[in-house]
């Protein structure tokens, strides 16, 4: 895997700030205090053994937990909790750890709904389905068709998302998340489960996305090599608190992950 | 051969997004049309009218109005029945307090009547999920009936508790009461089951629709997509609402003639509905109208089989036979296909797409 | 104003007045709540074990007291008249569990709710065929008289028939918390393939809870047969076990009985208290609207854990 960083990218200022976040269900903490930062335009990574908090996070950072503590800034506006659904009008999008896709629906009819909140008539005019209705679901189809090509799933647009492979499933979801044309793109482990190529493929993608659309993208993933090719910098989780945060070499050399997480390095 | 989609080709996303993307298909409605239009008035007699054709395209109605949100939405409702009641009430009440009022806008006036109590009783879904929505919504329906049976303003003060449809005229035709012809009456039924099985389909397609199977197939992804899921909830409550509020005014108003709440019943009217439903196939419009055919023509079909091929049985052993095989008629149904009469449908526009050459 | 008093104040007024009415009252609401607990119960039992909302439950109830009336009209003795019956409902297990749910392992609960109801339709039809649809008496030998303690007035067959269903919670509770069958029974409810792949046998399970859930069936069947007649109407009182379901939890043994015991005497105090002021015949209606006021506030039920969402 070879994917370097294209030269020309364009990092920004801190687009989204991780202020001293907690979170806890009943007695069980899952988030301790965390804090971090993510620029405009990056490839940002959390990484972390498992229960570390890394999902809890990217659920706090779009409004499906409520922080007990603490406060995220998106774009200049800070939030201490927010409803779920703002998120997306907000220009966050995601992708899930078991996916999370509508399986009772096509590929395109899965992806469309991406594109849910850029439509607005009323359901008058769609039970018409004629004149500004009619408008609004052709643009928006144009739009779905784009990220389809991007995607290269031209071939399964009509089929039913519940009957496809894995890793087809996975790419649908990032279609859906693109769909919206986020500012930010959450990846709760995108490459889980899939095999080398596949894995090369998303991260093909991931790069692709990054660097022609210029969107932030914040991932969760446990494969080391795939962390430190495409990511700018990495946060490391453990029992919800952060352990270290830098650049990929920065997070290797540091002790605490070794012990923690990485292990002895056998490169 | 015949049937077949080849050579076919779109060169706009708006031809690819038709109803019926083929000819063939569009050839298939234009005979339907005609045969409902014209042939079956000239055809059919009154009994016909009266005991199979209104009462289906009445409860093919509803049947869409509940697919909208089992089907679609996923909200398991055992408050049909209630919600055609409020519908039918409301009606009677507009139709002898405003009788100048064109009948149509009472209808519709009525639907959004039902489509307001429908949000009410649907509120809770926000909260309550699955069965215990279910049994939730059996909440609206007793309550709801007990209302209408109690409260004397709803039937006018009527001494014997029953509303009965005034006789009412559209275009110089009488539509609605017991003098009304039968070819009247279903030409309103069938116009407003048109009318609405397509407007339905439209917005199953549409941004709407999908709204409501993401929350169907999985309500936290689609909040975190950004779909509200109580405004979803509840549009697919009042939606919902409205067609079986409209079904249930035609019920009284076009077929029954008069009627008190029992005619609104759960076994009368909740459980069947949600039969057509599910035997025609969850998520579909047509599959709605196939199973309102198949669970109104199924009782008539059990009564009158026994005396045609020479059996004859007392009434009461005749019913008690006919539920057991009615039920029994359900289960292998689900058994043999669960997806319901749409998705054998598609079978078999498969098949014959493939025919004479399946491979 | 006027409504005010007769909603908020004269009931309460009511209960004051006359606290030993209000004590038969409460007695009486939970004996009645017994009795739906015992449905509850035997709806819970399958829906654990199989998902199943055995919509079904209530026509159980009239098929097995129609089945020991008719065998008792026959002059079987009441003893052997159980007995047989009982083995009829273990039959009825076995072909449900051969025709119907292994067939539709796997499917949508809606789709097995459908078949429940269709199965509810085959349960009516076959029992009045087989034994007539008149109103039967069913004598089982429990004393009727009244009696009082401390003033209260209590009648001998309520308090048979509570007592009967209290052991028969209190022996089903057990089984199913401490025997391997129960803990079995618990991990299909869990997960129906991780059961299946450490050894626990599914169809066993399955018959064994619908005969279960058929004995319970009978007992209610008797309890409330004997107190008024078997006849269609015992059919509903599955209708009445639902709302104690919605309270209970679907899923909960102690939440259907307390949950029974609490419907029961909310609807008597309801309907002696309040129904006058609503103009009768509320209680239709009136354990589902408090059902679902309680379920508004606690979504998860009496007994549930809040529920934690993941994704």
């Amino acid at each position: 895997m070879s994917a370097e960083p294209t030269v020309g990218r364009k990092i920004g200022d801190v687009i989204l700030d991780v202020a001293n976040v907690s979170l806890s269900f009943g007695g069980v903490r899952a988030l301790n205090g965390v804090s971090f930062d993510v620029n405009e335009g990056e490839v940002r990574a959390i990484i972390g053994p498992n229960g570390a908090g890394k999902s809890s996070m990217l659920n706090c950072i779009n409004g499906f937990y409520k922080p007990t503590e603490g406060m995220i800034t998106f774009k200049g506006e800070s939030h201490h909790q927010m409803e779920t659904y703002e998120s997306a009008s907000q220009g966050i999008a995601r992708t899930f750890q078991n996916i999370a896709l509508f399986k009772g629906m096509t590929t395109l009819d899965n992806i469309m709904t991406g594109r849910n909140l850029q439509m607005k008539k009323n359901f008058l005019w769609q039970a018409l389905y004629f004149g500004p209705a009619l408008k609004e679901e052709l643009e928006n189809r144009e739009v779905v068709e784009k990220v389809i090509d991007f995607l290269e799933i031209e071939s399964i647009r009509k089929t039913v998302v519940g009957r496809l492979p894995y890793g087809l499933q996975k790419r649908v979801e990032l279609a859906r998340a693109l769909a919206a044309e986020p500012d930010m793109l959450l990846l709760d482990e995108p490459m889980a489960g899939m095999n080398h190529e596949e894995k090369e493929d998303m991260c093909r993608y991931i790069l692709d996305v990054n660097d022609e659309f210029g969107t932030t993208i914040v991932l969760i993933e446990h494969d080391m090599s795939v962390v430190m090719d495409i990511s700018d910098r990495v946060v490391v989780l453990d029992y919800g608190e952060k352990i270290a945060d830098g650049t990929p070499d920065e997070v290797r050399a540091n002790q605490r992950v070794v012990d923690a997480y990485l292990g002895v390095q056998h490169d | 051969m015949f049937y077949r989609e080849a050579g076919q080709f779109k060169s706009t996303y708006q031809t690819d997004q038709a109803i019926f993307p083929i000819v063939q298909d569009r050839w298939f409605m234009a005979l339907v049309f005609i045969v409902a239009f014209v042939v079956i008035p000239l055809v059919a007699d009154e009994y016909w009218h009266q005991a199979i054709i209104i009462p289906f395209l009445i409860l093919a109605l509803a049947a869409i109005g509940l697919n909208i949100l089992t089907g679609y939405a996923g909200l398991v409702s055992l408050g049909t029945g209630a919600f055609m009641a409020v519908g039918a009430y409301s009606t009677y009440k507009m139709s002898t307090a405003f009788p100048d009022l064109n009948i149509i806008i009472i209808f519709l006036l009525s639907g959004v009547f039902a489509a307001m109590v429908g949000m009410v009783f649907g509120a809770p879904s926000l909260r309550i999920k699955g069965f215990y929505l279910a049994v939730a919504t059996l909440a609206a329906q007793f309550f709801i009936l007990w209302v209408f049976n109690k409260v004397e303003w709803f039937f006018n003060y009527s001494p014997s508790g029953t509303i009965t449809a005034p006789p009412r005229e559209l275009f110089g035709v009488l539509v609605t009461g017991p003098e009304a012809s039968p070819v009247a009456r279903y030409y309103v039924c069938l116009v407003f089951l048109v009318v609405f099985a397509f407007a339905a389909k439209n917005m199953a397609r549409g941004r709407l629709g999908r709204s409501w199977m993401a929350i169907r197939d999985m309500d936290i992804a689609a909040e975190i997509i950004g779909i509200r899921p109580l405004q979803t909830k509840l549009s697919a409550f009042g939606i919902s609402s409205f067609y079986c509020g409209v079904a249930g005014a035609l019920y009284i108003f076009c077929w029954l003639g008069s009627a008190e709440t029992e005619a609104f019943d759960i076994l009368n009217v909740s459980f069947p509905v949600l039969f057509m439903v599910i035997i025609g196939g969850l998520g579909s419009v047509l599959g709605a109208i196939l199973g309102a055919a198949f669970i109104t023509l199924m009782p008539i079909f059990l009564t009158n089989a026994p005396p045609m091929i020479g059996i004859h049985l007392a009434a009461d052993l005749q019913k008690h036979i006919e539920e057991i095989i009615l039920g029994l008629m359900i289960i292998t149904f689900l058994i043999v296909e669960p997806a319901g009469f749409n998705r054998l449908w598609q079978i078999a526009k498969e098949k014959i797409r493939k025919w004479p050459f399946p491979y | 104003m006027e409504v005010l008093n007769t909603f908020l104040i004269a009931p309460f007024l009511d209960m004051a007045d006359s606290p030993i009415f209000l004590l038969e009252v409460v007695i009486g609401g939970l004996m009645a709540g017994v009795m739906y607990s015992l449905v509850a119960l035997g709806f819970v039992l399958i829906y654990k074990a199989s998902g199943v909302f055995n919509y079904a439950q209530g026509a159980m109830v009239l098929f097995a007291a129609l089945t020991l009336v008719g065998l008792m009209e026959n002059h079987v003795p009441i003893i052997v008249a159980i007995i047989l019956t009982m083995a009829v409902m273990v039959g009825v297990a076995m072909l449900i569990e051969r025709y119907m749910l292994r067939p539709l392992v796997n499917q949508a609960q809606i789709i097995l709710f459908m078949a429940c109801i269709g199965l509810n339709f085959v349960f009516e039809g076959a029992g009045q065929i087989a034994w007539g649809s008149n109103v039967k008496k069913l004598d089982i030998g429990i004393p009727e008289n009244s009696f009082e303690i401390g003033g209260v007035l209590l009648n001998a067959f309520d308090l048979t028939a509570a007592i009967t269903a209290a052991i028969l919670v209190a022996f089903l509770a057990v089984f199913f918390q401490k025997t391997a069958i129960g803990r079995a029974l618990r991990a299909v409810a869990d997960d129906h393939q991780a059961a299946l792949s450490v050894g626990i046998p599914l169809k066993t399970i399955w018959v064994i809870v619908w005969s279960v859930s058929g004995f319970v069936a009978l007992v209610a069947g008797i309890m409330w047969g004997g107190k008024a007649g078997v006849q269609f109407s015992l059919v509903l009182i599955a209708l009445k076990a639902l709302p104690v379901l919605i309270l209970g939890g679907f899923e909960s043994v102690p939440g259907a009985i307390i949950g029974g015991l609490l419907i029961g005497v909310f609807e008597k105090v309801s309907e002696v208290y309040w129904g006058p002021a609503f103009g009768g015949a509320i209680e239709g209606w009136f354990a589902y609207m408090a059902a679902l006021v309680f379920l508004m506030f606690r979504p998860q039920g009496l007994f549930g854990e809040k529920i934690i969402e993941r994704v």
